[in-house]
């Protein structure tokens, strides 16, 4: 316990600022996800056949190893000289956050009852009025759990993200395996885990606080 | 008004759902559809406020055509009752009823103003319900709500389909009866669709009777029951035609033709039922109560005589089967 209290006295500036940076990491690739992801998931529910091929790529993207897509990143970011460093894990995550938020908004958003969406139209709204007061709204739950996934998926992928050299909490798991420092890996991982159910909390009080009370 | 002028609709793949309609619905009627199910019904309430495109033919709503107005514009203009109600749940009920005047642009005043006089039009107070939401509410509240939502824009025309189906027999009878007193006040064109016959000739004008896409007849209820223009029409009322029938004429019309019997002040504990009442609830009232006669008072709750089971057999016969002009079976 002694030698736990030294190494948090001596590490616990570092373990916070490479807390902050895997958290603005995984933020911004989350933001943009959103930004790509939700208006995808909306539009793919007016076109059945492009739905199919879309969400198929999206379930293979999330299978290929996270080690692997990293690597992968490497060399076609090297084009624009950005082979290592952020901008190589920022794509990744991107791409990884992908299937949960478009599958959540594409099946929220279908789910909403076709009487509704019949009553919607029948009111004489126009479609993005039927999006923002009908279908978001009743839709919203089950797009955040999507949103949720997305992020605690992308805190744990993003370690590996230290591989390439993009910082985090990875930097301290990747040192304390090479040099067998437990400490090191230990307080890595705990870091790692508290933030995820940090950021799980924060939205889950953000879906409850947003949903309609009607239908939570 | 509403015009169908050889209104038609085609699926892909040559399913013909509504077959060359031609009829029109005057100002201030309400015109029931009724039919078999997968006859065509919604599918043609539906072309008026072009939920469904229309193949061929023309819809015309008080001398327009509705493809010449715009799709959205036209829809604000048509009052629109679902069976579910389609209340919006993320919604309090007075967002769900002021919806239609709230994307006209309408001021906050003259909302509020509007909201309080429909919620008083169906008995329920504007105060206390309107921030509730929908789920709060039972069924029939739900689809009363759903009716003045369709008339909150003050629109000319309103679309039902089967907006009382999903409530139980009690509710419904009550909501019809309530829809009708609205009706009389607010004489909106309306288009009905109803797989239910007694609901058709209780709330109908005119009935437009479908089978296959096409009328097979548009007639008022009782030329409908008294002289069905064929086999299928026939049929279609069933056995009880005479029954049904009863239910258009009240005991006053008894009264008139046939005049009451005297009422027994010997006989204890008898019954009252206004003279306003239709004949087949009174008939029933005359079997459950298995009385031989009940007394029938006006308005002012003075007797005005007795009605028996005789009486109604008697009305029946001179009246209703008297005029019958039924297609013999082949």
């Amino acid at each position: 316990m002694e030698k736990w209290m030294k190494f948090l006295e001596v590490n616990a500036p570092r373990i916070l600022d490479l807390t902050i940076e895997h958290a603005v990491l995984v933020g911004l690739a989350i933001l943009v996800a959103l930004l790509i992801g939700i208006p995808l998931g909306i539009y793919l529910t007016t076109n059945d056949y492009l739905a199919e091929t879309v969400l198929q790529i999206a379930s293979v993207m999330l299978t290929i190893p996270s080690i692997a897509l990293f690597g992968v990143m490497i060399p076609i970011f090297s084009i624009i000289n950005q082979g290592i460093g952020f901008v190589p894990a920022f794509v990744a995550l991107v791409l990884y956050s992908q299937l949960p938020i478009i599958r959540n908004t594409y099946t929220a958003i279908r789910n909403v009852s076709p009487e509704m969406r019949d009553a919607a139209k029948g009111v004489g709204m126009k479609t993005h009025q039927r999006l923002l007061r009908v279908e978001i709204p009743n839709a919203f739950p089950v797009i955040m759990a999507g949103i949720r996934t997305a992020v605690v998926l992308n805190i744990g992928i993003g370690v590996i993200a230290a591989y390439i050299g993009a910082g985090g909490l990875g930097v301290l798991i990747t040192q304390g395996i090479s040099r067998g420092d437990n400490y090191l890996i230990i307080s890595g991982s705990v870091a790692v885990a508290i933030l995820a159910m940090i950021a799980d909390a924060i939205l889950l009080w953000i879906q409850k606080r947003y949903t309609p009370k009607s239908i939570a | 008004m509403i015009t169908f002028d050889h209104t038609t609709k085609t699926y892909e793949g040559d399913v013909t759902a509504v077959k060359g309609v031609d009829f029109t619905v005057e100002k201030g009627d309400i015109v029931v559809l009724l039919g078999p199910s997968g006859c065509g019904k919604t599918t043609l309430l539906r072309m008026v406020n072009r939920l469904e495109s229309i193949t061929d033919g023309k819809i015309i709503i008080d001398g327009q055509d509705s493809m010449d107005l715009n799709q959205i514009e036209l829809r604000r203009k048509i009052g629109y009752v679902i069976q579910s109600n389609g209340l919006f749940p993320n919604m309090t009920i007075e967002e769900n009823v002021m919806i239609v005047p709230d994307m006209l642009g309408w001021g906050k005043k003259e909302k509020k103003e509007r909201f309080n006089k429909l919620m008083e039009m169906i008995g329920l107070s504007g105060d206390k319900f309107g921030k509730r939401y929908p789920h709060e509410l039972s069924g029939g509240q739900q689809q009363r709500i759903g009716v003045i939502r369709a008339l909150a824009a003050d629109p000319p025309v309103m679309l039902m389909d089967e907006p009382f189906g999903a409530l139980d027999p009690i509710i419904r009878e009550k909501i019809q009866d309530e829809f009708l007193q609205i009706q009389r006040e607010v004489k909106k064109t309306i288009l009905f669709v109803s797989h239910d016959i007694d609901e058709a000739i209780k709330m109908a004008d005119k009935i437009v009777l479908l089978r296959g896409g096409e009328i097979m007849q548009y007639d008022t209820p009782s030329e409908m029951l008294v002289r069905p223009k064929s086999e299928f029409v026939y049929e279609f009322f069933g056995k009880d035609r005479a029954i049904k029938s009863l239910s258009l004429h009240t005991i006053e019309n008894l009264k008139n033709i046939i005049g009451l019997a005297e009422f027994d002040e010997s006989i204890p504990d008898t019954k009252t039922i206004n003279i306003h009442h239709d004949l087949r609830n009174t008939l029933s009232m005359l079997l459950n109560q298995e009385a031989d006669q009940v007394i029938v008072t006006d308005d002012a709750g003075n007797k005005q005589g007795a009605i028996t089971i005789d009486l109604v057999q008697k009305y029946l016969h001179y009246e209703i089967k008297g005029k019958t002009n039924v297609v013999q079976k082949g």
